[in-house]
């Protein structure tokens, strides 16, 4: 079992690596598509943590939603925009503090979270063979016990779809 | 033993991709040009065979003759295009094609000296939804190459496969739902398991079951099987739908600027992807690698032979589904771009979702 | 005045068109099935088979230059084919026919007569403009060379290809 673990290792420090790099990168570059393509970087590093914890589904999801279809949708429109002048822009000292406050207060809060634990006090348990995959585990859980949870996005994403294509419509006249 | 494990992975990737899956792009590509060239009375590239010799060998050789011919060609970067993206874009059409073959059941198992070999590089539980994911990172390829090209030809293919490949991810999606509530599995491999023990999903004529309820299925997998194929063709951009490339319109789609092999990574990509298609369509309604009428079926511990015979009963019905593949892309004429929206967003989009509803009645009514 | 174009009322099976679609498909598998067996093929292997005995009489080939039955070359560098020639592939040098020649009256001759056949687009105006009925397109096609220099048809080669023609126009006779 060593060389598995050892494996498994190298694969956690790789993938961390790519979903780090690419978040960093996300805030340092000022060309809008490399940002972007950053993003799905960083995503698909962190798709492949879930899939070493054995969460296939949601590391597939975060690829399948975010990678493919919520990042295309992004690029499309950094694509279909005035590059040049988006380079160009300053940022002004309003957004500056806005952002050095709102990065200040999460990492408060990441300092005092992290800081209840100490590494190696919580070790997570191993699924028992005989378990259910993980696709059935959620579905039985979004369909029993979270129901009425998942109704109410459902409802959700039904107004603010038709509100999107009210407002368009509108436009349009 | 776990060194074994990674050796026995490794080299089934090595031979999966690289001696299974590349070959038949490359005779893919072969078999497009001589089948068209069948359809329209002509003959096709017949001659490239042995070099030197008189053995045309029906043109076998011409795959390698095209492929020296591309590494050799001139590679023109033009000077208006953003370079890093220029050269990424290929590869990401190339990459994700040829991952996703990853979870794709080859073959049952081969039986070496006691020791079961499973033909299929990674057994994941979410078998299609990896395909999904992997092949809607595939759009990002044409997209880069349609905007790093900056150009405008190039610009509208890749503004073209964006939308279409975002509109018939849903209705592909949304066509498998129905065929995964009927094996109530996600592992392509127990997929197959079950269509070798009960028949194939769309021919269910042999194995057990009960006769009415199969029947009775059959109309949901009908429906679903034309949505996910036609859906399919959407996805890799073949020819009733292949409006990111459209000729007429856009000279060349997203590659116009492209040239040698990194037009030929573009070319062969969306063979890949085409042969993943058709790989994913035989596991999920022709009974992947299991023989037709149950033969061996019964049998638990699977000899060497029956293991050989599976993956070749799997090739088999691949590249009859590449065929098919070819035969429409020479029969049918390009779509509209309205039509194919209307036809993705009004028609399969509703049927699909309609089907889910029909297959769970006739569960759990006809059971 | 507009004119209303009648559109065809589609029947239902029509409109989701998948009649026609298999009607199509069954045609092209039908020319599949037919050429998989040889069958309805038209494509002629070319090196190995020619058509050769089967060109039309009106064929164009390369351009020559033909002698009459008194083995006179008929050319009288009038230079009309070389001003028409779409892509200026033919020069021509002039001489005067010396006065003690026996058709000292027709005054010139073609000195050199170079056709480029890197140039030629087998058009056929040379035959048509000429005058003198003297260059006519053969049936030749294969018009090869190694090098830019050897498709440069001269006077000789040109004679050569196009031999000696009977029964043209020989306004140049004296009268009996």
């Amino acid at each position: 079992m060593e060389q598995a673990e050892v494996m498994l290792d190298l694969l956690f420090y790789i993938f961390s690596a790519i979903a780090v790099a690419g978040a960093l990168g996300v805030i340092v570059n000022k060309n809008p598509v490399t940002s972007a393509f950053c993003l799905i970087a960083a995503f698909i590093g962190l798709a492949a943590l879930f899939i070493q914890l054995d969460a296939y589904l949601v590391g597939i999801i975060q690829i399948l939603v975010y990678g493919g279809a919520v990042m295309v949708l992004f690029l499309f429109i950094i694509m279909l925009m005035d590059m040049a002048s988006e380079e160009r822009r300053r940022f002004g000292l309003g957004a500056v503090a806005a952002g050095l406050l709102v990065s200040v207060v999460f990492v408060v809060q990441l300092l005092r979270v992290l800081g209840d634990y100490s590494p190696g006090s919580k070790v997570l348990g191993v699924l028992p063979a005989d378990a259910a995959t993980d696709v059935e585990q959620i579905g039985k859980l979004m369909f029993t016990q979270y129901y009425f949870p998942v109704q109410v996005v459902g409802v959700l994403l039904l107004i603010a779809t038709i509100g999107v294509i009210v407002l368009s419509k509108r436009e349009l006249k | 033993m776990d060194w074994i494990n990674i050796a026995v992975t490794l080299i089934k990737i090595v031979v999966l991709t690289f001696m299974v899956l590349l070959p038949m792009i490359a005779y893919s590509v072969w078999a497009e040009r001589r089948v068209a060239a069948k359809i329209q009375n002509r003959v096709g590239p017949n001659r490239t065979g042995i070099p030197f010799t008189k053995f045309g060998l029906f043109g076998l050789g011409q795959p390698i003759a095209d492929g020296l011919k591309f590494i050799f060609k001139e590679d023109l970067t033009p000077a208006h295009v953003r370079t890093g993206y220029f050269w990424l874009a290929p590869a990401l059409t190339m990459v994700p094609a040829l991952m996703t073959c990853a979870v794709i059941p080859f073959g049952s198992e081969l039986n070496i000296a006691g020791y079961k070999i499973p033909l299929v590089i990674a057994d994941l539980n979410v078998g299609p939804l990896f395909i999904f994911a992997i092949a809607s990172l595939s759009v990002y390829g044409i997209v880069l190459a349609g905007w790093a090209s900056n150009s405008k030809y190039p610009f509208l293919g890749g503004v073209r496969s964006t939308s279409q490949m975002i509109s018939y991810e849903i209705s592909l999606g949304l066509s498998i739902v129905p065929i995964i509530m009927i094996f109530g599995e996600l592992n392509l491999t127990e997929i197959v398991k079950w269509q070798d023990a009960n028949g194939w999903l769309l021919f269910p004529f042999w194995g057990g079951g009960e006769f009415w309820q199969e029947a009775l299925l059959l109309i949901p997998v009908v429906i679903s099987f034309v949505i996910f194929t036609v859906s399919m063709f959407a996805e890799t951009n073949r020819l009733p739908f292949d409006l990111p490339e459209c000729e007429t319109e856009l000279v060349a789609g997203y590659h116009t600027e492209y040239s040698s092999m990194k037009f030929a990574l573009f070319f062969l990509g969306e063979y890949a992807a085409m042969i993943i298609g058709s790989g994913l369509a035989v596991t999920l309604f022709l009974g992947g690698w299991s023989l037709p009428f149950g033969i061996g079926s019964e049998l638990v511990d699977k000899p060497l032979w029956l293991g050989i015979a599976h993956f070749f009963s799997f090739l088999i019905k691949m590249i009859g589904f590449i065929l098919f593949f070819i035969w429409v892309r020479w029969s049918l004429p390009r779509f509209r771009y309205d039509q194919l929206m209307r036809l993705g967003w009004v028609f399969f989009f509703e049927i699909a979702l309609a089907n889910v509803f029909l297959t769970a009645f006739i569960l759990l009514y006809f059971n | 005045m507009a004119i209303v174009v009648k559109r065809p009322k589609l029947t239902f099976g029509e409109k989701i068109y998948l009649s026609s679609i298999a009607k199509g498909m069954m045609i092209t598998i039908g020319h599949f099935w037919r050429a998989l067996f040889g069958k309805g093929t038209v494509t002629m292997q070319y090196p190995e088979e020619k058509w050769d005995e089967n060109l039309p009489e009106y064929y164009r080939g390369a351009p020559a230059l033909v002698t009459d039955e008194q083995d006179r070359e008929r050319c009288v560098a009038c230079q009309l084919c070389e001003f028409i020639c779409p892509p200026r592939a033919i020069t021509i040098t002039p001489e005067e026919i010396p006065s003690d020649d026996q058709w000292a009256k027709v005054e010139k001759r073609p000195q050199k007569f170079e056709i480029d056949m890197a140039r030629c687009i087998y058009c056929g105006f040379c035959q048509e403009v000429c005058p003198e009925q003297a260059i006519f397109l053969r049936k030749d096609y294969a018009i090869t060379g190694v090098s830019r220099d050897e498709m440069v048809h001269d006077k000789k080669k040109l004679y050569e290809i196009g031999g000696v023609r009977e029964g043209l126009v020989n306004k140049w006779n004296k009268l009996k």
